[in-house]
């Protein structure tokens, strides 16, 4: 064996953890440092809790799949900017799990929709026949929303895990007043009012950096 | 960041920049014996493995990716808490980004700011950017050209909800409008026979051929005094008023659909247009160039005519 590096390429084992330590280098350097830095782990002090009908909404926009066409992560570009609103800060989405920044930008950004000069109006219309109002647009469009009522079975468990689970300073109060807004007002709630309270909650956390 | 974070990502990015140079020199040393050797010995199916080097023009580039490493830890963040010779951050490219473009339209749009609308709609490059502000804020009520949707008005036409003149127009972009029409049914009798006579007199405003068939002539009778409930708004000889938006019901514009289906539901169920305010996201300039590009369509649509 004449020569070093005979030893790793023929030793399987320690070839193995050596590309483990090579490749973690870069998770290491870049990414564990982020645990534990204030701008990422720390919520904007304008942040608000979901609601119970803006989390349900928020859960229609997963399963719908949203986030596939639409991002909610406004990048530091002024194109973008000047298109959706103030850019996207880490401490935004302290709360989300999973975080909805998406990566495919087929529709527009969403980070910022509820900003927007939009009327609750419009979102329905648009929710039920997007090319009702916009005739160039290629989003499908979801009627069934407005017929099919939120199920409510699960979203006190929801409430907690983010509570317990994921730290969001949800108070057993709150989520009490919730519930009881679950069993009132919100009782028929329809899945369209539900993800059109998600939208136009985005962004609110932002509201003053807009004006 | 804090010290110990700093020294962790600086003694990784140490740890890495030496490991790469270190492998390099460990590999440079071959021993004579070793580098005689014409092949490694490998045979698969006849096919030997040649012993060759690195090869020199690979070995340079992996030493040129050691050096802009250490050129680039020096100039941008990365090091560490070390901020980089260049100062450079995200936030500050973006806003040098918005300066540079401040800069460059600032004068553009405070000139048109100066110029009266009535005037701007001869500035072709003015309404070429008035257009596309309006895309990018307008269109997706008003559509991409501005002929609108049902519920969202057109316009590209010369029929006004809340006046045409410029100086209405860009109230309405500043401040927004709301229009509000209640439900009148149970005030013209509560009756599916009392709504359909008004939707047919309604609809006989605009087309008064209606009158022809005995049946419609007889219901737009019956619903002709009961008018006055909605004259209040839309005015005696049902012309609107564009102080609260009220549509001229004599045109053949509507904004709700012509159909007597369309304005039987109007009356059920009232209307409730929106048109949210615009001063926070837009600049009184900017406001200014989107109301003259909209002027400006309304007189194309004179022209035409």
């Amino acid at each position: 064996m004449s020569n070093a590096h005979e030893v790793v390429e023929k030793n399987v084992g320690l070839m193995i953890v050596l590309t483990l330590i090579a490749v973690s280098f870069g998770g290491l350097a870049e990414i564990v440092p982020l645990f534990w830095q204030k701008a990422t782990t720390e919520p904007l002090e304008t942040l608000e809790p979901y609601t119970a009908l803006e989390m349900e909404g928020r859960d229609i926009y997963i399963r719908e799949g949203c986030h596939v066409c639409h991002t909610q992560m406004v990048r530091p570009l002024r194109a973008e900017t000047e298109r959706f609103g103030v850019y996207s800060v880490a401490g935004e989405d302290v709360w989300e799990h999973p975080f909805l920044w998406g990566s495919k930008r087929t529709g527009p950004d969403l980070a910022r929709v509820g900003l927007r000069p939009i009327t609750e109006q419009w979102h329905r219309e648009h929710l039920r026949d997007p090319r009702q109002v916009v005739p160039e647009s290629n989003m499908p469009a979801y009627p069934w929303l407005q017929e099919t009522p939120v199920d409510w079975d699960l979203t006190e468990r929801k409430l907690l895990v983010f509570k317990n689970a994921f730290g969001v300073p949800y108070t057993d109060e709150d989520i009490a007043e919730q519930m009881s807004k679950v069993n009132g007002e919100w009782a028929n709630a329809t899945e369209e009012d539900a993800l059109v309270a998600y939208l136009l909650s985005l962004g609110q956390e932002r509201k003053e950096a807009v004006q | 960041m804090s010290d110990f974070w700093s020294w962790f990502i600086i003694v990784i990015v140490v740890i890495n920049l030496l490991g790469c140079g270190g492998l390099l020199l460990w590999n440079n040393q071959i021993s004579a014996e070793e580098a005689a050797k014409e092949t490694t010995g490998h045979s698969f199916d006849g096919i030997q493995e040649r012993n060759a080097p690195l090869p020199r023009w690979w070995l340079f580039l992996f030493i040129g990716t050691l050096i802009f490493s250490a050129v680039y830890l020096v100039l941008y963040p990365g090091f560490g808490k070390f901020d980089g010779v260049l100062g450079w951050t995200s936030d500050n490219q973006y806003q040098k980004e918005v300066a540079v473009m401040e800069k460059s339209t600032g004068p553009l749009f405070e000139q048109y700011g100066q110029v009266a609308i009535e005037e701007l709609v001869e500035y072709p490059e003015a309404l070429a950017v008035g257009g596309r502000l309006f895309a990018n804020n307008c269109a997706i009520c008003h559509g991409s050209d501005a002929r609108g949707a049902k519920g969202y008005p057109n316009l590209a036409d010369d029929d006004w909800l809340y006046g045409g003149e410029p100086d209405q127009i860009v109230t309405s972009i500043t401040k927004g409008r709301k229009a509000a029409m209640p439900p009148m049914a149970a005030a013209i009798g509560n009756t599916d026979e009392a709504v359909r006579d008004m939707a047919l007199y309604v609809q006989s405003l605009s087309r008064p051929d209606l009158a022809k068939d005995s049946q419609k002539a007889a219901a737009i009778e019956r619903a002709k005094p009961k008018f006055a409930m909605c004259a209040a708004c839309h005015g005696q000889d049902a012309k609107g008023n564009i102080m609260m938006g009220a549509p001229d019901l004599t045109d053949t514009t509507w904004l709700y659909g012509p159909r007597v289906e369309d304005i039987e539901y109007t009356i059920r169920h009232g209307r409730s247009g929106h048109m949210p305010p615009h001063e926070n996201l837009l600049s009184k300039e900017r406001i200014h160039v989107i109301a003259a590009y909209v002027y400006s369509l309304s007189r194309n649509a004179d022209t035409a005519e």
